[in-house]
């Protein structure tokens, strides 16, 4: 399988530039002073990272690892790097930042929503995505989207870091479709 | 009849745990990494997780132990299967059913597992050779065979309380000739490649072949503690002394009891860990039990982690392909 750079750390950084603006703009939108962030194992909360230190989030960083609410579970078994979800701050009536970096079935978000409920009602939940592609499975969006590029169905799209971040598409370009 | 049963498939996942026999040291990581996951549940608002939904989990229990079937029981409902307790009391064993016929009425009912404990050695072992495919089965503990939860859980209580095992100096004290349990710590340990595992016994509790598990053995408890990091006392079972291999619980105490005085002997940071349930002032004195370095409590507590681990890799993966 073929594997090419689709953008380096710099790139990567400017865009989530542009995500902590429109972040920023949909919490005064939206009339939430006081959020609290949680990336998405792995990726998710490599951006998370960044996104929460331009925001200035005051709760500690949430870490979610969805390993135990797949839906995929009874197919392939349990994940072998399967790390802790940490969430060192009160869920109950929070308004909710979930990060990831690439959306793709909607089937992460799904699981990653039901383990929040878990930890207790949030009062809203705001979905930010480096990546947005296609091949949706669930009805679910991001609210905040830093790129959407062009993939054909059998090209998979991956953040490697955390240091230094970079894009990595694999697969072959036969049937790119139009986006 | 006696071909090894696979406690893993092709792919190298979990199938049944019947021993720690068998596995490497990566396999039994994977197991103490996944049970670290699952120890985060209790500080949430919701303490379960929906990974079994849909599973039936039978316990099937030949010999009474509350605990060891309770925290299977717990283990089990909170990765949200539904859990059938089978008690040989209650059950038709007494009536003169046979341990197969047994396990063919319970398949029927559609358990996709057993938990199974059971006075005879090997007992666990008949169950997975028998079962129906893309049944697992756990062994709860069988004679003097084994009990491999039980020594992942004490695992997984050095790993949290030490980190690495590689440096550690490990002393196993009491009747190791009957006890399933120190049999499978010192595999386990063998295999996670501890610097050392001790067992300290009068020579009465201990079998013959003691020096081929890859243990040094003392007969002298205050020598043996001597530098360890890890104390591991062993449950002292009365009937023991009914057939004689030991004088009396008083004198058993006075030798090879765990007293403040001798704990001394090991590391200052030792800890010290034992299955339970304890005999006060029989091998352990109450002061050493509820002393600071008592980790007793919290092997109860990471033995539901360690159990959720095991059943849920089980467990997992299995969809499609219950023939092959």
């Amino acid at each position: 399988m073929s594997k090419r750079i689709f953008m380096q750390q710099e790139a990567i950084l400017d865009i989530i530039q542009g995500m902590a603006r429109l972040t920023r703009k949909h919490l005064q939108e939206r009339k939430i002073p006081d959020p609290a962030m949680i990336g998405i194992h792995t990726g998710g909360v490599w951006i998370a990272q960044r996104l929460h230190q331009l925001l200035d989030i005051e709760p500690p960083l949430g870490q979610l690892d969805i390993s135990f609410y797949r839906d995929d579970f009874t197919r392939i078994g349990m994940n072998p790097q399967v790390k802790p979800s940490q969430i060192p701050f009160d869920v109950e009536d929070r308004h909710i930042i979930l990060v990831d970096d690439v959306i793709q079935s909607g089937r992460t978000i799904r699981a990653a929503m039901n383990e929040i409920f878990d930890f207790g009602r949030p009062a809203s939940i705001t979905l930010v995505s480096l990546i947005e592609r296609s091949g949706r499975e669930l009805p679910i969006q991001p609210d905040i989207m830093g790129l959407e590029p062009p993939l054909a169905d059998n090209e998979h799209i991956r953040l490697q870091g955390p240091d230094p971040l970079v894009l990595e598409i694999s697969g072959h370009p036969g049937n790119r479709e139009a986006s | 009849m006696n071909t090894p049963i696979q406690q893993t498939d092709a792919q190298g996942r979990l199938r049944h745990f019947l021993s720690i026999e068998g596995f490497r040291r990566e396999q039994l990581e994977q197991i103490l990494d996944a049970a670290e996951s699952f120890a985060m549940l209790p500080g949430r608002q919701v303490k379960k997780v929906p990974l079994l939904r849909g599973k039936i989990i039978t316990n099937l229990f030949f010999e009474n132990s509350t605990r060891t079937r309770t925290t299977f029981e717990l283990a089990a409902k909170l990765l949200s299967a539904d859990v059938i307790n089978f008690n040989v009391n209650v059950s038709a064993t007494a009536k003169g059913e046979t341990l197969l016929d047994t396990l063919r009425n319970i398949e029927a009912m559609h358990s996709d597992m057993f938990v199974v404990r059971h006075q005879a050695s090997g007992a666990a072992h008949f169950i997975a050779r028998h079962a129906a495919p893309g049944v697992s089965v756990i062994n709860a503990g069988d004679g003097r065979h084994a009990h491999p939860t039980q020594a992942m859980l004490d695992m997984f209580t050095i790993r949290r309380h030490k980190g690495d095992f590689t440096p550690l100096r490990v002393a196993i004290v009491g009747d190791i000739q009957h006890s399933r349990v120190a049999r499978s710590q010192i595999m386990a340990l063998n295999t996670l490649g501890v610097s050392e595992v001790r067992v300290i016994a009068p020579r009465t509790l201990l079998p013959a072949e003691a020096r081929s598990l890859g243990v040094h053995v003392y007969h002298d408890l205050a020598q043996g503690l001597e530098d360890v990091d890890v104390i591991i006392m062993l449950r002292l079972q009365k009937e023991r002394m009914e057939h004689a291999l030991l004088p009396s619980e008083h004198e058993y105490f006075q030798l090879y009891g765990l007293t403040q005085a001798r704990l001394k002997k090991a590391k200052p940071d030792a800890i010290v860990m034992h299955p339970g349930p304890i005999n006060r002032g029989v091998e352990i004195a109450s002061e050493v039990a509820d002393g600071p370095q008592s980790v007793i409590l919290q092997q109860v507590s990471y033995g539901i982690a360690v159990r959720m681990a095991v059943m849920s890799m089980a467990l997992g993966g299995t969809a499609g392909e219950t023939q092959s």
